[in-house]
């Protein structure tokens, strides 16, 4: 048998299925969120007047971004709670 | 490699035996790069040898009173009929809220929940569920999951305390959320019409603000300036007040919600749900026909991918609020339960030993320090994002179509 079916087998619940969802949640997030950093980091280093416009619309799409990701925390919660 | 490693379950002995060959191959070679990989294969092998531990399989009729974490955490971040605040010893410190049902049986029933003695006793016909109660159900043969009986929820019992469950309860409760909610509201509104009658008796109009205008004036332009005025345009006058009671009354609430002892108001999907429906109705109302135009009939797309376009545009109109909800009640329920699994934690680890317990404490209360930090510029945020979003799609509502100029051109280019 794999690996995956030993584990289910051991537990009887899927808990720990949905603890890895919310793993692969936080690693979106982190990918997202930095590739979101880095250009607005980028674009501030080249025109540095721009700063508050570009700080206010970083915080908007950093906050979009995270949005997603907690989706599927929601999804882990409710699998672990229900 | 075929050795009998196998006799021994332990699959790093293989690893670490494998390693070691290696090393030992490369090192009468001298080939360094390949000997120093390997030595740190036999190394990193051998920590794990010597760190795995036997496991026995959990026997699952385990004395009752075994800490269940996973109960505490929810019982904090959900809604109660009472203010817990500490546990001392064996006594819990709460404040006791009121209690008020409808049943078309029994009538109007109002009392305070300490009536309850936290699930030990009945009242007036009425129980409120806990650990002891729940098993007693489960061992009657009552279904709790279909029934969505849960701890803390208020039944009613029949004179020997067996399940009624013919009587149907209207909970219109004072919970903590509600008793929060209102707090908050009396502090907004006394705040903001102390401040509003300070403006009209002309302090702060053509002088400088003083006292808490100070606090309150910069958070109201910032609103204007960043979110008002670039994404509504002329019509920005009409918005403010719903986008500024929006966003106080978030932020507060938020805010309020850090402190111990208090309630989680905004991790609440009851709550964020009023919320982000109210900004559908205030969307909805301030769309006009050119909106629906481009739901019911995208330009510049052929006819084939309309079918498939349109039905995703109509379900845009209502992902947008849905996003609203899920994002601040799943931001400010994980800071919650953040900070109360950290709390847990040290009551986990010092389940296993009292040195633990005393060994990790630091390190959780220092981590929780820094999370009541970044929660606090959570709380700031998230009420900025619920804001700055609506604004936004309130302003795609009322587009007018001088963009259909651009339409066309982009038109073109596609066709060749």
């Amino acid at each position: 048998m794999s690996m995956m079916t030993i584990l289910l087998d051991a537990t009887g619940n899927s808990y720990g299925f949905a603890a890895i969802g919310a793993g692969l949640a936080a690693i979106g997030a982190g990918i997202g969120i930095g590739q979101v950093g880095k250009g607005a980091v980028e674009s501030i280093a080249r025109q540095p007047e721009a700063l508050n416009d570009i700080r206010s619309n970083m915080i908007l799409a950093a906050a979009l971004v995270e949005g997603v990701a907690l989706f599927a925390v929601i999804a882990a919660l409710i699998v672990i709670f229900k | 490699m075929h050795i009998n490693i196998y006799k021994k379950e332990n699959h790093s002995y293989f690893i670490f035996s494998y390693y070691a060959l290696i090393f030992a191959a490369n090192l009468g070679e001298s080939m360094l790069h390949k000997c120093l990989k390997s030595l740190l294969g036999a190394v990193f092998s051998l920590f794990l040898l010597s760190i795995t531990t036997c496991v026995f399989a959990q026997n699952s009729a385990q004395n009752k009173d075994k800490l269940k974490p996973g109960d505490i955490l929810m019982e904090h971040v959900l809604d109660a009929h009472e203010f817990h605040i500490i546990n001392i010893g064996s006594t819990s410190v709460t404040i006791p809220l009121p209690v008020i049902l409808y049943s078309p049986q029994k009538g109007f029933s109002i009392f305070m929940s300490s009536k309850f003695n936290h699930g030990g006793t009945t009242y007036n016909g009425y129980r409120m569920i806990n650990d002891e109660y729940l098993d007693k159900l489960i061992e009657a043969g009552v279904d709790v999951k279909k029934n969505n009986l849960s701890n803390g929820k208020i039944i009613s019992v029949t004179v020997d305390d067996k399940w009624d469950s013919n009587t149907k309860i209207y909970d219109f409760s004072m919970t903590r959320n509600v008793v929060q909610m209102i707090i908050v509201l009396a502090l907004l509104v006394w705040i903001m019409l102390g401040i509003a009658r300070k403006y009209k008796n002309g302090i702060g109009v053509k002088t400088a603000p003083t006292g808490f205008q100070n606090v309150i004036e910069p958070v109201i332009t910032f609103i204007r300036d960043e979110v008002g005025k670039p994404m509504l345009g002329e019509k920005w006058e009409k918005y403010m007040p719903y986008l500024l009671t929006v966003f106080f009354f978030i932020l507060i609430n938020n805010l309020v919600g850090l402190i111990p002892g208090t309630a989680n108001v905004t991790g609440n999907i009851a709550f964020t749900a009023v919320l982000g429906v109210i900004a559908f109705v205030v969307i909805i109302f301030s769309t006009n026909k050119h909106y629906w135009g481009h739901i019911f009939n995208p330009p510049g797309v052929p006819g084939w991918v309309k079918i498939i376009l349109v039905p995703v545009e109509i379900l845009g109109v209502f992902t947008k609020p849905f996003a609203l909800i899920i994002r601040l009640f799943a931001n400010m329920i994980a800071g919650h339960m953040m900070l109360a699994c950290l709390a847990l934690l040290i009551i986990i680890f010092g389940n296993i030993s009292l040195v633990a317990g005393y060994g990790f404490s630091p390190i959780a209360i220092a981590f929780s320090v820094f999370v009541y930090f970044i929660e606090i510029l959570v709380a700031f945020l998230q009420a900025f994002i619920f804001t700055m979003l609506t604004a936004v799609f309130i302003s795609q509502a009322f587009e007018t179509p001088h963009h259909d100029g651009e339409h066309n051109t982009h038109d073109d280019a596609i066709i060749m």
